[in-house]
């Protein structure tokens, strides 16, 4: 069964206060991302590809079309304060800029405190908290000593991104919507973070989906990639079938004018 | 054999605090050849836009040349210039023999000023007539992919990839012999990136600029024009090879590393993975003793805690300091 299910859906911005002018930011995309799935949202700033996500993680409403999660229509059928809680739990982002999801006045790890108010089955006390806390940080490769306590200026960025995935591992979600998870950090960091994201869905058979431009890393993880273009879908399916044989003209200048390591680009 | 355009030895430039020195660049030797494109790459803070400033001299405090030579041909001759003064060398050769595209330049345009401007400004410092040198910069703009009349225009009226072409134009004006890049495409989109690439070699193609130093962070990006890259580990040269030879087989450790953190488009990479370079870039106030890449190096031995692996040459073309090719030349 698909754990998120996207039919037709539609968002349509509206400018202007007298003369109202209208920008369809999302035009009748539709998709569906199986368990343990990972699948790439592709395309350049402008595409859609954000607003897609923020539909999905329920931000933004819908103009048009349906997203249904576990069967259900996250923007009619969930109801009241305890759905929507339930909801957050399952449905986790993890963004682009790992320094602007912290507050600066706040030791980092109160972000997993925050997670461990979500959960459903709370730990009895705060020592056994502090375990789990400890434990998440463990599983993303950092040693607890090293952060607890520590402001968010006073690590790295690589960390901050690394904590915000140990949140993953507290909350258990099923579904993971990843914005440019690795834009921000040193090339020699962003293998790290695509790793540990591989463990969770190992571990926890999590379905995530990657908001990217970056087709390099859309190649290199995914089962599944869409290319968006103007808020369309203009070509999805296995990676090696969009990226090796791209059909559709748009995809095919992306890939081709993509700078390889193996290969040199013509006309230089 | 080629002539040598350029030539650093044993360079340390430091950034000198009240109580401590960043050794940005710490130790240092090169040549730059005469016809061809250097590829310097290296994680953040690994020492690559201080080379570049040791490379025309722009010591500005705290940053000082602490030891080293940096020798640019002239005219046929050798000039010292880590000899002279900042004031002296900018006077004599920046614009006209040598010349930078800093970081981000396209981002530096003062919006209230208009690009011909900026014209004006070089032929003013090089006591050239000022209509001559934007009659020269029409023309320029143009080869670049430009209309001449963006040159009445105020730079905010450019897009990203128009700007950074017009900072190229306005910078080799003067048609120097080195024309030093400073992550030149980082800021711009694939599409962007790859017109700035065929501007660059056009103008080497047209002897323009006889060679390119082009300082990045993305491998993709510079093995696509470089004939050498230069790998800078924690103010050192790690590596420094044919960028064909370095592409089959990297020597250093380090190299290897950032060669297997590259993700492109290609299926050799779904196939071999991706692998990471373990702990954080080295502390450049406290370097760790010996080769500077030894906390992080898979095939670390005692050795390389006690020494310096000097720069050696175990295949033709391909430098490496590293003590695993120590034996294999000896």
């Amino acid at each position: 069964m698909s754990r998120l299910v996207v039919e037709n859906l539609t968002k349509r911005f509206s400018m202007g206060f007298l003369s109202k002018r209208y920008v369809d930011a999302v035009k009748k995309v539709s998709f569906s991302v199986k368990e343990r799935e990972i699948v790439s949202v592709v395309g350049e700033s402008g595409s859609g590809k954000t607003t897609t996500a923020k539909m999905i993680l329920r931000l933004i409403k819908p103009t048009d079309g349906r997203i249904l999660f576990e069967g259900k229509d996250i923007w009619k059928d969930l109801k009241g304060q305890e759905d929507l809680k339930r909801f957050r739990r399952q449905v986790h982002a993890i963004f682009q800029d790992p320094f602007a999801s912290y507050n600066p006045f706040y030791p980092v790890e109160r972000t997993l405190w925050q997670a461990i108010n979500l959960l459903e089955k709370k730990p009895s006390n705060k020592s056994e908290a502090l375990e789990m806390i400890k434990e998440s940080l463990f599983r993303v490769g950092i040693d607890p000593k090293d952060i607890l306590g520590k402001y968010p200026h006073q690590i790295s960025g690589g960390q901050k991104q690394r904590i915000m995935i140990a949140r993953c591992w507290l909350l258990r979600p099923l579904f993971i919507v990843a914005d440019e998870p690795t834009s921000m950090i040193d090339a020699s960091s962003r293998g790290g973070i695509i790793q540990l994201l591989e463990e969770l869905r190992e571990a926890q058979g999590t379905s995530i989906m990657f908001i990217t431009h970056d087709l390099g890393l859309a190649y290199y993880v995914s089962d599944n990639i869409i290319v968006m273009k103007d808020g369309e879908i203009v070509e999805q399916g296995h990676p090696n079938k969009v990226v090796l044989e791209p059909q559709h003209e748009y995809s095919k200048i992306l890939v081709e004018s993509i700078p390889k390591l193996y290969r040199k680009l013509e006309g230089l | 054999m080629k002539e040598i355009l350029l030539k650093v030895e044993n360079a340390k430039a430091y950034y000198k605090l009240e109580k401590a020195s960043v050794k940005a660049v710490d130790g240092v030797s090169f040549e730059i050849y005469e016809d061809e494109v250097v590829g310097v790459v290296g994680e953040s803070g690994s020492g690559k836009t201080t080379l570049s400033n040791l490379i025309f001299m722009n010591m500005i405090k705290p940053l000082t040349l602490i030891e080293g030579k940096v020798l640019l041909k002239v005219n046929g001759k050798y000039e010292e210039i880590s000899a002279m003064s900042r004031e002296e060398v900018k006077r004599k050769f920046w614009g006209s023999d040598i010349t930078i595209i800093p970081q981000s330049a396209m981002n530096a345009l003062m919006p209230t000023i208009r690009m011909s401007k900026y014209v004006e400004h070089l032929a003013q410092s090089h006591s050239i007539e000022p209509s001559e040198l934007i009659k020269k910069a029409e023309e320029r703009f143009e080869q670049v992919g430009l209309k001449a009349h963006w040159l009445k225009r105020y730079p905010f009226e450019l897009s990203g990839g128009m700007r950074q072409r017009a900072v190229v134009a306005i910078a080799t004006l003067l048609n120097p012999r080195l024309l030093v890049a400073d992550e030149p495409t980082s800021a711009l989109d694939v599409v962007n990136q790859k017109v700035l690439l065929q501007v660059l070699m056009d103008l080497k193609r047209r002897g323009i600029v006889k060679s390119i130093i082009f300082i990045t962070h993305d491998i993709a990006t510079i093995r696509q024009i470089a004939d050498r890259m230069l790998v800078m580990y924690a103010g050192r040269i790690a590596e420094f090879s044919d960028m064909e030879k370095m592409l089959e087989k990297p020597l250093h450790p380090y190299t290897q590393g950032l060669f297997n953190s590259v993700l492109t488009p290609e299926p050799e990479i779904r196939k071999r993975g991706i692998t990471v370079i373990p702990g954080a870039p080295a502390n450049l106030i406290n370097p760790p003793s010996g080769c500077r890449f030894h906390p992080r190096c898979p095939f670390a031995m005692d050795i390389c805690k006690e020494k310096e692996p000097p720069l050696t040459e175990p295949e033709k073309g391909k430098k490496v300091a590293c003590f695993l090719y120590q034996e294999a030349k000896s």
